[in-house]
């Protein structure tokens, strides 16, 4: 501006050098300016796509809705549920495009594509023998009901069960497909997609936990002087807040005169809880063996009784087939209910008290799936009435013993899905047609049922590790487990409004968030064990299969050998009594 | 949203936005608020009137807390005594709940709004009321005597650092300040 005025053109040196400085200054708020206003700008597209996709996420109406009704402990339940749903259909797709589809392609012929089988000249015969029989001929109506709920018959001889995949490799174009290693690799990469995704969803909540546990000023002041949350406006979540303010204030209250009262514990006192403590322990061991053993004897049981099917009716066999799946169920519903009364006696901490009943429901839950496991591998593995001596394993009566694994974790999975089914319609909307229709005082008393998150929390965990376990021996189960969780979500929503009444005990969140995805974690971990075992052993079963062929091969050529002397010898004897009579 | 700047005087809402933690479109939408909480015919000249206290209790920011009597009477300069507030009163509470506002002054007006006698400590029976406030009306929600004995005299030992048995302006503010909750919980946005 000032350069306008000045008529002789150069104008002294300040005047220059003020001129420089002040066209610096104008260069540069033109480039501030610029980046000001493209970071605006891109901060504006951004938040439009956060925007958009935050319309493409599942049910993110129905949780958030949840959440202003029930709070955001049962709201980490439905988010925990959708997160599954997410994680199942991802593995499903990932199982499909690698390994079914391309068998899909190849039947269909598309892209000029073609097969060719495994080739069984290297491994013993007896090994590779395996002729599901599908439904053939005339059949009762009732046997496509029995097939679909216990995965025998039309449904073993789809792409559900591992006996299906009998391709060595598929010819796309010019491009050669190896198929087992296909099948392989998908399996590691479902279970190394789970762990990674649980771990990544677990950091959060870890981080949370540990600046929460951390900070000694979870204290009194803070959570008097900054309890209330300005911020809410709807008069539900006004109550809710009134309630868990209540709830936090009484329990910190309490836990501090139980501590102040265990430190006042004379020595009789101390040896008296601990040997209580000490005997119930021992009690909950029981109950656990007793678990572990009923169920397997009831899976021995019911693989011995299925093998030989053909004299049993429709009812019989079905319950013979499901014996195992009822007696896990049964389990897992007697089992918190006892652990839960015992742990009174063993005057522990509230939070404490929690804790450690969940911990033995997890466990129970968990290794009951274990002794399952456990007791199928002994029958498979069961050398002692039939020879399995060339294959490593019983093949005369599990031909295919991946496809019979996968048929147990289906019957598991579709009887978990009825069991929950049955239990909202049978228990749940009963109780509520009770409690609102009759006004007899027992049944005021009694009232509706709580939603308890944690218990729905390791069910739908319960599922999840069954999926991963079974998806190795049946690559279209989380298809299944996908559409599963999917109702599910719907059936506990439906519950939750129509037939639950609130929680008198609010639970806090974050902790309890990071709590449930540990426990999928151990679910993930424990599916892991029965994963690798059974790929170890196909491996060292093929090369038993390998070694007895071989075997055969020697055997084989001796006997030529023997053979052919005993030709020699009867050639030169020949020759030797020409010789003799000219 | 262009009606009401045109309503608003253009250098009132320079001075309110000197005056206050509060941006530009924060005060209009505030100004909108408040005008609707008029009856019609008063909504020309809104910057002067007052709104009686139940119309502001209608407001969905404010219904569902429990202290909006003491947010009321602590931001109301009504001389009558009715806690009314004006639009500058109604700005003035806006910009205390702002996430603008320093952590000194929100933690000054906590302690006024907190402080139910009015006396400038906040004694035993204020605590009692802050907590029957937050655990909510009715009576199964309320603790108990003991339970109320044991909260207070543990608020009490964390803060009062004399030992006079109440809490004032400087030992809240140190507690406060030491409180990781209390600056996103201390917040209204329109």
């Amino acid at each position: 501006m000032r350069g306008q005025t000045d008529t002789t053109g150069m104008g002294t040196d300040e005047e220059r050098k003020g001129d420089f400085q002040q066209a610096d200054i104008k260069y540069l708020s033109r480039w501030k300016k610029w980046k000001r206003s493209s970071s605006k700008s891109l901060k504006k597209i951004l938040s439009e796509a956060k925007g958009v996709s935050s319309y493409l996420v599942l049910w993110r109406h129905d949780i958030h809705s949840i959440e202003g009704r029930f709070g955001t402990g049962i709201q980490s339940y439905f988010s925990f549920l959708r997160f599954l749903v997410l994680l199942n259909f991802i593995i499903f797709i990932l199982m499909f495009s690698f390994v079914t589809l391309p068998i899909i392609i190849s039947n269909y012929g598309i892209f000029n594509s073609t097969i060719a089988k495994i080739s069984s000249k290297n491994i013993e015969y007896n090994c590779t023998i395996y002729e599901p029989s599908g439904n053939k001929g005339l059949v009762y109506f009732y046997t496509y009901l029995q097939d679909l709920l216990s995965g025998t018959g039309i449904l073993e001889v789809t792409s559900l069960f591992y006996g299906y995949y009998t391709i060595d490799t598929v010819w796309i174009s010019i491009m050669r497909y190896n198929l087992p290693l296909a099948y392989l690799l998908a399996t590691f990469a479902y279970l190394a997609l789970s762990l990674l995704w649980i771990i990544k969803r677990s950091v959060g909540g870890f981080k949370q936990n540990l600046v929460h546990d951390a900070d000694p000023f979870q204290s009194y002041c803070n959570k008097v002087f900054a309890g209330w949350d300005f911020c809410i406006t709807d008069p539900n979540a006004a109550q809710l807040k009134h309630r868990s303010l209540q709830y936090e204030l009484q329990m910190d209250l309490e836990e501090e005169r139980l501590k102040q009262k265990i430190a006042d514990r004379t020595i009789k006192e101390k040896l008296r809880i601990y040997s209580l403590r000490i005997f119930i322990n021992i009690i909950v061991i029981a109950v656990l063996s007793g678990c572990f053993y009923s169920i397997y004897r009831v899976t021995v049981f019911s693989q011995e009784k299925s093998n030989d099917i053909s004299n049993l009716n429709f009812q019989a066999s079905l319950l013979v087939q499901y014996l195992p799946s009822i007696v896990i169920t049964l389990a897992n519903f007697i089992g918190p209910q006892i652990f839960s009364f015992l742990i009174k006696f063993e005057d522990y901490l509230p939070a404490f008290e929690i804790i450690l009943t969940l911990m033995r429901c997890v466990f129970l839950r968990l290794a009951n799936i274990a002794v399952l496991l456990f007791s199928l591998w002994s029958q498979i593995s069961d050398c002692a009435a039939d020879k399995c001596e060339p294959c490593g394993y019983n093949y005369k009566l599990y031909p295919c013993w991946e496809s019979d694994v996968g048929q147990e974790m289906y019957k598991l999975m579709i009887f978990d899905f009825i069991i929950i089914l049955a239990f909202t319609l049978f228990m749940d909307f009963p109780r509520k047609l009770l409690v609102t229709h009759c006004s007899c005082k027992a049944i005021q008393w009694w009232g509706l049922q709580e939603f308890s998150i944690s218990d729905s929390v390791l069910e739908i965990i319960y599922g999840q590790t069954i999926c991963w376990i079974g998806t190795f021996f049946s690559p279209l189960l989380p298809a299944i487990a996908t559409v599963k969780y999917f109702i599910i979500f719907y059936i506990k929503k439906i519950s939750l409004i129509h037939t639950r009444k609130p929680a008198d005990k609010p639970i806090r969140a974050s902790s309890s968030n990071f709590f449930f995805l540990v426990v999928l974690l151990i679910g993930l971990i424990l599916a892991f064990i029965p994963v690798g075992v059974s790929i170890a052993s196909l491996v060292m079963f093929y090369f038993m299969a390998l070694a007895g062929a071989h075997k055969r091969v020697v055997e084989q050529l001796r006997e030529q050998l023997v053979l052919e002397s005993r030709d020699k010898m009867f050639l030169i004897r020949k020759i030797t009594e020409a010789q003799r009579h000219p | 949203m262009g009606g009401s700047a045109s309503l608003l005087p253009r250098d009132a809402l320079g001075e309110y936005q000197e005056l206050t933690f509060l941006s530009k479109q924060e005060i209009l939408l505030a100004y909108k608020r408040f005008s609707e909480l008029l009856p019609k015919e008063e909504r020309e000249n809104a910057c002067s009137r007052r709104v009686p206290k139940s119309h502001i209790l209608t407001l969905p920011e404010l219904r569902a807390n429990p202290f909006q009597h003491r947010i009321c009477h602590v931001f109301s300069t009504s001389e009558a005594g009715d806690d009314s507030m004006s639009f500058e009163d109604f700005l003035d509470m806006l910009s205390v709940f702002s996430d603008s506002a320093t952590s000194d002054i929100k933690s000054h007006y906590a302690f006024r709004i907190f402080d139910f006698d009015d006396d400038g400590t906040l004694d035993k029976k204020d605590l009692e009321q802050l907590v029957n406030c937050l655990t909510g009306q009715g009576e199964e929600s309320r603790l108990s005597s003991t339970e109320m004995e044991q909260l207070i005299q543990n608020i009490l030992e964390e803060s009062d650092i004399d030992k006079d048995g109440t809490i004032n302006l400087s030992e809240f503010q140190h507690v406060v300040s030491r409180s990781p909750d209390f600056a996103s919980s201390f917040k209204i946005i329109l």
